[in-house]
């Protein structure tokens, strides 16, 4: 029993490690990002963000940890408890499971990431499906109206503008003939098809907007409005949860956006220079990533937000028959051209 | 979990009450609305006031009219000294006594600041309602530098207790009419600013062309004035057509909406802020030399070192301090065009120190009775916007 143990362990050891190296510096990131957020929100509204904790506020996103985790945890008395405690638990758990086949760079031949399987788009479209369960069930759980009304809306909108994700993906796919994330980074695209594909990025981030319950689409948590919606209810760590899953959402999706479009972690532009050759992979898809979320952070501090009906017309009359249309155009287009790939 | 409330009439689908409560960041102030919604739709909203009301009226009756002027900032805290304008106006009127042609000018100038600081606040405010956060953040900013004006020329920031009866009650200082005019220079390229990111966006329009209309007759109906009468068409300002302290001198153009929804009361509060920046400039440029205070010591107090030497002044000084001035008998309805609409005053006085009567007429009182017809029919979001282009403060309607 014990010999066929040991090499299994050594198997298992390495696997947590890798999960480790991805978890780790993701949560960093994402108290970073929180960091990132009001700095860069603050400077497009002149005034100072947070500076005070630390040099240049740098320590801030511990402050606010520390915070929420001394909190008391309320449990509402009329609460279903286990759901309203599994919610928050499973919209962390799915934005972090999501990050298992994103490649982040290529290290001697090999690319780094944690599982290399053949349907990576279809996992990560299975598990932003999926964060729609925990909403919900933080909206029904919470037992009070605001949050129901909020979980409600929320969950339409995500769905909706999966809708249009989803044919956005497929025409990527079509472009590069794999779901494998990997193949579609390392996919020879001739300019034209970047072009052609440009009106979907856009589609794709405003989409991903929508995903993310971010403005203009926060109407679910719209503060004039429904003050928190499905996370009214939630104090201290149970918050914390939800908060870190949707910045850890952001991220996701920015990282998808940057595989999908913009060549993930090559070089910029295929620019291929002996200079920028020794600059490590993760390194760009970082600062592609960081591009990305600045628009996020952007919008949220220029744009008012949509009415609830006005977000769900976009997302059905808008985007789904303008995604739809593309996709028959792209795979016409390709098919023309003969460039259909193999 | 979720109570519905019965409705006697058995035909009808009963609706769901809902408390837009009295703690709410979109209530703009202690405002409690009860809604019958049908759905998401509104179908009746019934505004409940009172939860500010700190017995103003009945307090003024038992101070002297001196006493009287801070309970006037109190009431629209955002531009009080146009509340104060009206007050000193209807007992100057009572008095029969005219405020000297400086006093005018500097009441002028800073009932325009007054304007612009109020609709800064409502237009920022109410884009924050609506969703975008940046506005806000750049309009309060200017409203510190006009805040600073408002400290260097009495002394508080806020609650001025400036405009006296016959006049101001002390000369601007040294170097803050340049100051003023370097800020009048600078502030319409902020109003530019502040229009690239609301004016033409399309979601802010989507979210405020149509929504809460009034149309001129409704508007006449319930008694709606200022931004709320110009932006449904009807070209009405208490400034043009019944001119007091020196508006009849100042050159300046009223802005009025064709549309009579959020979005032409919102274009017309900001063509305002430019027309009251016009002013301010007039003001400042054409301000004569002279007293601020009429002279008359049987009405304003004279200065400190005057009444340190001269017993005459000594005497009035203790007897205006104390007892007050006697206003004769009389009564009077006064109204200025306060940035929110007209605010009038009716004053009963009865040769006594303290005023009979003092009933305010508050223009947010006319225009929140107006959100019921507003907004049936529209949404619950629709519902703040429309609260926030009305530009309710419950200083005034609660009193």
């Amino acid at each position: 029993m014990i010999e066929l143990l040991t090499p299994y362990a050594i198997q298992v050891a390495f696997i947590v490690l890798k999960i480790l190296l991805i978890i780790v510096p993701l949560l960093i990131g994402v108290a970073y990002l929180t960091y990132a957020e009001r700095k860069v929100m603050a400077a497009m509204q002149l005034r100072q963000g947070p500076n005070m904790v630390g040099p240049f506020g740098l320590l801030q996103p511990f402050a606010d940890g520390l915070k929420l985790f001394s909190k008391e945890t309320i449990l509402p008395d009329m609460a279903n408890k286990p759901i309203f405690v599994l919610a928050p638990i499973l919209t962390f758990l799915l934005s972090l499971m999501a990050w298992a086949v994103i490649p982040f760079g290529e290290l001697f031949g090999k690319t780094l990431l944690l599982s290399n399987i053949n349907v990576g788009i279809l996992y990560l479209f299975a598990v932003s499906s999926l964060g729609v369960y925990g909403i919900l069930m933080a909206g029904w759980a919470s037992n009070s109206r605001y949050a129901f009304l909020g979980g409600l809306r929320s969950a339409a909108q995500m769905v909706s503008y999966e809708v249009s994700i989803g044919f956005v993906m497929v025409t990527v796919l079509l472009t590069t003939g794999s779901l494998n994330l990997t193949e579609i980074v390392m996919a020879e695209r001739p300019f034209w098809v970047s072009v052609m594909l440009f009106p979907m990025f856009i589609v794709f981030i405003i989409s991903i907007l929508a995903e993310t319950n971010r403005t203009p689409f926060d109407l679910p948590e719209g503060e004039s409005e429904l003050v928190g919606g499905y996370n009214v209810e939630y104090s201290s760590m149970t918050f914390a949860l939800f908060f870190l899953g949707e910045y850890a959402n952001m991220i996701l999706m920015s990282a998808i956006t940057v595989i999908l479009f913009m060549g993930g972690w090559l070089p910029p532009f295929g620019i291929e220079s002996v200079l920028i050759d020794w600059v490590p992979g993760i390194v760009w898809f970082g600062l592609k990533i960081c591009m990305i979320l600045f628009i996020f952070l952007w919008s949220r501090a220029t744009l008012p937000r949509y009415r609830y009906d006005q977000l769900m017309r976009l997302g059905w009359k808008v985007f789904l028959p303008f995604s739809l249309v593309w996709v028959v155009l792209v795979a016409g287009v390709l098919l023309a051209t003969d460039s259909l790939p193999v | 979990m979720l109570e519905l409330t019965k409705k006697e009439d058995n035909n009808k689908i009963d609706t769901y009450t809902m408390n837009f409560g009295p703690q709410h960041p979109a209530a703009h102030g202690v405002l409690r609305l009860i809604m019958e919604m049908d759905g998401e739709v509104v179908e009746r909203c019934d505004p409940h006031i009172g939860l500010l009301h700190r017995g103003t009226e009945k307090l003024i009756e038992y101070k002297t009219y001196m006493q009287a002027l801070p309970y006037f900032d109190r009431l629209d805290y955002v531009a009080p000294m146009n509340q104060e304008h009206a007050f000193a106006l209807s007992i100057e009127k009572l008095l029969g006594i005219t405020v000297p042609r400086r006093g005018q000018y500097i009441r002028v100038l800073f009932a325009e600041m007054g304007r612009v600081l109020n609709h800064l606040l409502n237009i920022t405010t109410f884009a924050l309602d609506v969703g975008a956060i940046t506005p806000a953040l750049w309009g309060f900013e200017q409203r510190e530098i006009m805040m600073e004006f408002s400290e260097r020329v009495c002394g508080a920031r806020l609650h001025a207790n400036y405009f006296r009866t016959g006049g101001v009650h002390q000369d601007m200082p040294d170097g803050l009419a340049d100051d003023m005019m370097e800020f009048c220079e600078s502030f319409p390229e902020f109003i530019d600013d502040l229009e690239t990111l609301l004016t033409e966006n399309r979601i802010f329009k989507q979210r405020t062309v149509d929504i809460g209309v009034a149309t001129k007759e409704q508007a006449y109906d319930w008694g709606f004035t200022g931004p709320m009468l110009r932006g449904s068409g009807v070209a009405w300002d208490l400034r043009k057509s019944q001119p007091y302290d020196v508006y009849s001198e100042m050159e300046f153009d009223i802005p009025v909406g064709l549309t009579g929804d959020c979005y032409a009361r919102y274009l017309v509060r900001m063509e305002e802020m430019r027309q009251s920046i016009n002013i301010m400039k007039q003001c400042l440029c054409d301000m004569p030399e002279g007293a601020v205070m009429v002279e008359n010591n049987k009405v304003a107090p004279p200065s400190r070192a005057e009444m340190k030497s001269s017993m005459e002044a000594m005497i009035h000084h203790f007897k205006l301090h104390t007892e007050g001035y006697h206003v004769p008998k009389g009564e009077t309805y006064t109204a200025v065009e306060a940035p929110k609409g007209e605010f009038g005053v009716f004053l009963v006085a009865d040769d006594s120190p303290n005023p009979y009567r003092c009933h305010i007429r508050a223009p947010g009182f006319a225009h929140l009775q107006g959100l019921d017809f507003m907004s049936k029919g529209h949404m619950l979001a629709d519902t703040v916007a429309i609260i926030g282009s009305m530009d309710v403060v419950f200083g005034e309607i609660d009193r």
